[in-house]
């Protein structure tokens, strides 16, 4: 066994790992690749950083291209990402014809290898009209789609679901998400990496030191939403609540993010949370640069209590993050935050500052609930949320697509 | 005899493109999803994520109470035990005599909030060789309390479905061994695998191999 597969299984259990080898075992030297927007930043390229190297692990000729972009284009995505989730964002032909130059140009940079690939994997609208200028293909494509798309505005979601509709299936976190498209829609909820920087146990001492490295007050308690300044985060209801919670009970409260590479509207919104916080000491903004994964571990782990109040939610890993940490999350009521945040039994999920600011007052007064909910919260990401079942899960659709579209597949025994 | 071979196994979960806001369309939706679709939302659950402890063993139940807040039609779809009827379609026609009643009683057609709508799921099954023999009882109970739960699913809960006499694999491995293991193959037959977890049906298998193992030697 690889030394990657060893750390893993010393974490997840020798019996996942080993479920894992006897799964990817059909599936040694087949050719993967995996395409997204951006190399730094956001939840997808995350789980691409560990995702193939696994793959490799397992013995699969697993790659992950990027591909190149104008800012033009990251506008026109953007405008998808936001459309997508309902808002009601025009995007004009000129910003459509450079998302069409811009994938075709990279349809010319990756041709060879992605028409060479026996399964391709897109992620997201950005390189998903790649497949329109690679008629050669001969692998099976699958759009992976991580956003909310249960309500587009529909037409964007008009243009995007011809491009789409090309593949042999997609990927979506939650039944909620999917659109009906003339091709299988599997589900596939995101995972964490429980070895990264970001997720690994930390020495006490590092966790302690957060609060002088950013001017926190040790004495006092803190919650925490970890998030890009993105409104549908709703980063200004957070400190609204906050407020509310304050008249109760004394805390503070840190809002942590960055803004990712392809993200050109996360400047606006972080100017209005610098405005809404300015004159509050107890709401500290703090941008991190997005390799900031261990400075995110101990913020998470010095916290109370971690919020994650988004009014649309891919899935929010920032969420399972906190849980796998042992903390109870107030999460928005919303897209994957419903099925890890169960209300009273890992957390709370809320629709208002109001709410939230109960259910913050609420776990701040109860420290035997908070511990309580923190480690249930633990033992579900643990069974259902580490990246080694998300593997498996991609494993078992690739034999799935290559093999056969029956309801039973069976392959052959491990070497 | 031929040794047991371990297999395991992982589910592909497939959404149907079927969904339902509220009671009527949930009735209509029940008709035509592939059935496929029934036997995921009463077995494949099992092995997906979500929290222990549920309230209901089916998912149809769980809607309706969480979807519509209807406990009384919730209490009557999660006591419909599959292991009652003799293939899917007759629990289909379960399923929907029980919907069709409670629309008839209901003044008013239930329905679910906009965003708490019932999706109609499948799955594929894809089982693999977990490179493990066995050739005795004795060993099978060794290994039991280790195996995965894609296996103890492939084993004890598929089997049910894939094979004629509609049997677990522990004990149609077992049957050839005659009289000695009777004991065995009858408490395994009374595990009801509708009220439990995997981790549970493996405990108890693991208990009763244990046991009777060593009632068996003594």
């Amino acid at each position: 066994m690889s030394d990657l597969l060893e750390r893993y299984a010393e974490v997840a259990g020798r019996d996942a790992v080993e479920h894992l080898r006897q799964l990817a075992h059909p599936l040694e030297g087949v050719r993967v690749v995996h395409v997204n927007s951006t190399r730094e930043g956001g939840g997808v390229a995350e789980i691409l950083h560990k995702l193939i190297p696994l793959m490799q692990a397992l013995g699969i000729d697993a790659r992950w291209e990027v591909i190149e972009g104008t800012d033009e284009f990251f506008r026109c995505t953007k405008n998808f990402h936001n459309a997508l989730q309902g808002a009601h964002v025009h995007v004009p032909d000129s910003l459509l014809e450079e998302y069409r130059q811009v994938n075709e140009r990279n349809a010319g940079l990756l041709g060879e290898l992605l028409e060479d690939a026996e399964i391709v994997f897109i992620h997201d609208p950005q390189p998903a009209a790649l497949i329109e200028h690679l008629p050669g293909r001969r692998g099976k494509w699958i759009w992976r789609c991580h956003i909310d798309v249960s309500h587009p505005y529909r037409p964007v979601w008009k243009f995007l679901r011809p491009i789409v509709s090309r593949y042999d299936a997609s990927i979506f976190h939650l039944p909620e998400f999917a659109q009906p498209l003339p091709h299988e829609q599997v589900l596939i909820p995101p995972s964490i990496d429980p070895l990264s920087e970001k997720n690994m146990d930390l020495p006490e001492e590092e966790v302690a030191q957060v609060f002088e490295r950013f001017g926190l007050d040790p004495g006092k308690p803190m919650i925490l939403q970890v998030s890009r300044f993105d409104r549908f985060k709703d980063p200004l209801g957070v400190i609204e609540a906050s407020r509310i919670a304050r008249k109760f009970v004394p805390h503070q409260l840190v809002l942590a993010g960055g803004s990712a590479a392809d993200d050109p509207e996360g400047e606006a919104v972080l100017e209005e949370v610098r405005k809404a916080a300015e004159w509050d000491d107890d709401v500290h903004v703090l941008v991190l640069p997005s390799n900031a994964h261990r400075t995110i571990n101990a913020l998470q782990r010095a916290a109370h209590v971690v919020l994650q109040k988004s009014l649309r939610e891919g899935f929010g890993l920032t969420v399972t993050e906190a849980m796998w940490k042992g903390k109870p999350v107030i999460g928005g009521d919303t897209g994957g935050i419903r099925l890890q945040v169960i209300d009273h039994f890992t957390g709370f999920r809320v629709t208002t500052p109001e709410g939230a600011a109960l259910r913050i007052r609420y776990l701040l007064y109860r420290d035997d609930k908070r511990r309580e909910m923190g480690e249930r919260a633990r033992r579900i990401v643990r069974e259902n949320f580490l990246i080694t079942r998300h593997v498996r899960d991609h494993l078992a659709l690739m034999l799935s697509l290559m093999r056969g579209t029956g309801d039973r597949l069976e392959v052959g025994p491990a070497a | 005899m031929a040794p047991f071979t371990v297999r395991d196994c992982a589910l592909v979960t497939i959404a149907t493109g079927t969904w339902a806001q509220n009671l009527r369309e949930f009735r209509d939706g029940l008709q035509r999803v592939p059935v496929d679709s029934i036997y995921h939302h009463f077995w494949g659950r099992l092995l997906q994520p979500w929290f222990d402890e549920p309230e209901y063993n089916n998912d149809f139940a769980a809607w309706a109470w969480h979807g519509l807040h209807d406990k009384a039609l919730a209490e009557r779809l999660a006591v419909v035990n599959p292991v009652d009827f003799q293939d899917l379609e007759e629990l289909r026609e379960e399923l929907l005599d029980i919907v069709e009643d409670r629309l008839d009683q209901s003044e008013y057609v239930p329905w679910s909030r906009a965003d708490q709508r019932f999706h109609f799921l499948r799955s594929r099954i894809v089982v693999f060789d977990a490179g493990v023999r066995v050739e005795t009882p004795e060993e099978l109970g060794r290994i039991l309390p280790s195996l995965s739960e894609g296996a103890i699913y492939y084993h004890f809960i598929d089997a049910r479905r894939r094979t004629e006499q509609c049997s677990d694999d522990f004990c149609t491995w077992l049957e050839p061994l005659g009289e000695r293991y009777r004991g065995l193959r009858e408490r395994i037959g009374a595990i009801d695998p509708y009220f439990s977890s995997l981790q549970e049906i493996r405990r108890q298998l693991a208990q009763m191999f244990r046991e009777e193992l060593e009632e068996v030697r003594a």
